[in-house]
């Protein structure tokens, strides 16, 4: 027995897709004739990608849609071929590519568990022995012997859902199950996947969602462009992959345009945030920039914000809030506005946006968004907008205390 | 070892499951269901009795020829059950091929295994009217069985290509119509083998399908049917079909196999 559950050494897979589809005898008799047809194009979908998952890890892989992330795993599932290299599996496996596999709609849901039981390796005997459990949890019993075209779509759903988490496997290759479902049904997905990661099942996790990246996986790896990117944790891996959608100001002058606008009265410069990259130990942050007033302007506003990744606006302030009045600025006038701040900030990947208003309220100097960006690095990441320092303490009985 | 073993029981559990839900399905939401087994090859049986048989007097020479008809008729629907329904076996699952591996040979097997269910039933019926018609049961239908095997054999051989090959040659479907079209005229079924000319009838038994049908009528009818030893006049030239049927069976499988592993990505 080897450690590893999963070894991908030096996998190739190319598409080859036909301009005209040969798939007609005429087209073959025309191209006895012709010597070259049309030509094919090559899909290169993945690009020598070696890994291995050890047994009992969380290994998640993320990347853009059309990174090549299914089709890698798909490959892991035995479904395509890899064009050149090898992939080693070591146990059962079983794809949860898609939930309700071969769910037949003419046929009763009672039926359907035995028809998708079968597909994922059950004999009728062994679903007869989980039949009572499958449908508890689906929480079916006044439907199970109705026609699944009669069932709503969440029900169906609730009814794969059940019938694969009975799938006894060594290795689990999950692909984006979590994007369906109610909230109820979603928590339920996650308590399989703590269930599974207690029970040390090696599972292989295709995703969107950086939040369950950092919350399950032991490692992830990020594919770009039919290639891996990198493999790491799962937090360095969740941030790299938020940097593919955020790409930074350094020589990306366009992007700037766009989320940069105002009558350019008074403009802003050198923007600095210190550190760019904030660990836990690292109590404050510093934001600093250069205000120019281009043209005489009366009574400026100054102010920022911090927006995190999902686009939620964290926080932010003004001068007026903070009762800062600058009468006037004369052209050529230059001011330096510095904001100190607490890091209470969650693990993530932040952006900070700028303005220069005028105190009526309508006039915008300089709307600069996303004008500069910081990482924050934090271990001990809670599921929450804001994570400020906690001293947490329990007393009463004894308490081990598994920090370093 | 143990995966092998574990492999064979997959396929097992799912053949099982495939053929029970391809049978529940068939007469799905129909008023008669399950009995249309019985009707389908039973009504035309009526129109080529009265066609062939009252009309045209194809089997006056023939003794119990009513029943020397279903039987061709009941053992050609087989194979055309079977191979029709191969050309589009894997195409037709093709969203489950992409989403899970599994041994794909399974599905074509699952069709030719319905068929038989089928083919089962219609031999129920061929028997109540062989003692409606009074037929002589003869020692020679310990052989049939054998000769069933053979159909089963070729008839999942030919399945086997056509699924394989309807995968990247979509023409497949309409070709087959047509060949099989042809074929049912250019086997011995509506018309007996002594109606046409020797040498003709000569090549017709040439074919593993009429072969097995006329072995079968030998079996079971008459033993005045004639087989290809009666044809040829000589015994081994039987192994001309059967040979056929096992290159056939041997060089489908292998054309399956090596085509399966890239079925997922070409459907």
């Amino acid at each position: 027995m080897s450690e590893e559950a999963i070894k991908v050494s030096g996998v190739y897979k190319d598409f080859i897709l036909p301009h005209e589809k040969k798939d007609s005898v005429k087209r073959i008799f025309t191209s006895l004739f012709k010597q070259k047809d049309g030509g094919a194009e090559v899909q290169h979908a993945l690009h020598d990608i070696s890994f291995s998952v050890k047994k009992g890890e969380f290994f998640g892989i993320v990347g853009r849609n059309g990174s090549g992330k299914s089709t890698l795993l798909k490959m892991l599932a035995g479904i395509y071929q890899p064009t050149k290299g090898r992939v080693d599996v070591d146990g059962k496996l079983v794809p949860f590519i898609e939930l309700g596999v071969g769910f037949n709609p003419e046929l009763t849901g009672r039926e359907n568990v035995y028809l998708n039981g079968a597909l994922l390796g059950f004999s009728r005997k062994e679903i007869t022995e989980r039949y009572d459990d499958i449908v508890k949890f689906a929480e079916l019993e006044r439907f199970m012997d109705q026609k699944l075209k009669n069932y709503s779509s969440g029900m169906q759903v609730r009814l794969a859902f059940s019938v694969a988490i009975k799938a006894e496997a060594d290795i689990l290759l999950v692909d984006e199950v979590l994007a369906v479902g109610d909230a109820s049904f979603q928590r339920k997905c996650f308590e399989y996947f703590r269930l599974l990661k207690k029970n040390k099942k090696t599972v292989v996790f295709v995703t969107h969602d950086m939040n369950a990246v950092r919350e399950y996986c032991d490692r992830a790896m990020l594919i770009e462009k039919s290639k891996i990117v990198s493999i790491d944790k799962p937090s360095r891996i969740a941030t790299q992959y938020t940097r593919l959608f955020n790409p930074s100001r350094n020589g990306e002058k366009k992007e700037q345009k766009k989320s940069r606008w105002g009558n350019e009265d008074i403009q802003f410069e050198n923007v600095s945030v210190t550190p760019s990259q904030l660990h836990l130990n690292e109590e404050k942050i510093v934001i600093k920039v250069d205000a120019v007033a281009v043209a005489p302007v009366e009574n400026p506003v100054f102010g920022f914000s911090i927006q995190n990744r999902d686009g939620n606006i964290v926080t932010g302030t003004n001068s007026q809030i903070k009762q800062l009045m600058i009468p006037q600025m004369k052209a050529g006038d230059r001011v330096t506005v510095t904001w100190k701040l607490d890091n209470v900030f969650n693990d993530d990947l932040y952006s900070v946006g700028l303005a220069a208003t005028l105190d009526d309220g309508a006039t915008v100097c300089d709307w600069w968004e996303e004008a500069a960006e910081f990482e924050v690095v934090n271990e001990e990441r809670v599921p929450y907008v804001i994570n400020p320092p906690v001293d947490l303490q329990v007393t009463g009985v004894k308490v081990e205390d598994q920090r370093n | 070892m143990k995966n092998l073993k574990q492999r064979y029981r997959y396929s097992v559990i799912l053949l099982r499951e495939l053929v029970v839900t391809d049978f529940k399905l068939r007469y799905q939401g129909s008023f008669l269901g399950y009995l249309w087994s019985l009707l389908r090859p039973l009504a035309l049986f009526v129109i080529l009795y009265l066609v062939f048989v009252r009309f045209l007097r194809f089997g006056d020479a023939l003794p119990h020829f009513p029943v020397y008809l279903l039987l061709g008729i009941v053992l050609w629907n087989y194979f055309a059950e079977v191979t029709n329904g191969g050309v589009g076996a894997i195409v037709g699952k093709g969203d489950l091929l992409r989403k899970l591996n599994f041994p794909k040979y399974v599905i074509v097997l699952a069709g030719s295994l319905s068929a038989m269910i089928n083919l089962a039933i219609n031999l129920v019926v061929v028997f109540v009217f062989m003692l409606i018609n009074n037929v002589d049961f003869q020692w020679s239908i310990l052989y049939a069985p054998l000769v069933i095997t053979e159909l089963f054999v070729f008839s999942l051989a030919v399945a086997f290509l056509l699924s394989a090959l309807f995968v990247k040659l979509r023409d497949i479907n309409y070709i087959w119509e047509v060949l099989m079209q042809g074929a049912f005229y250019a086997t011995p079924i509506i018309y007996p083998l002594t109606a046409i000319p020797e040498k003709a009838g000569k090549l017709l038994m040439l074919s593993p399908v009429s072969q097995i049908i006329q072995d079968l009528r030998y079996a079971l009818v008459t033993h005045e049917t004639p087989t290809i030893g009666s044809v040829y006049g000589n015994q081994w030239m039987r192994l001309v079909p059967i040979g056929v049927v096992i290159i056939f069976a041997i060089g489908a499988a292998y054309y399956f196999k090596k085509r399966s592993r890239f079925f997922a990505e070409e459907i």
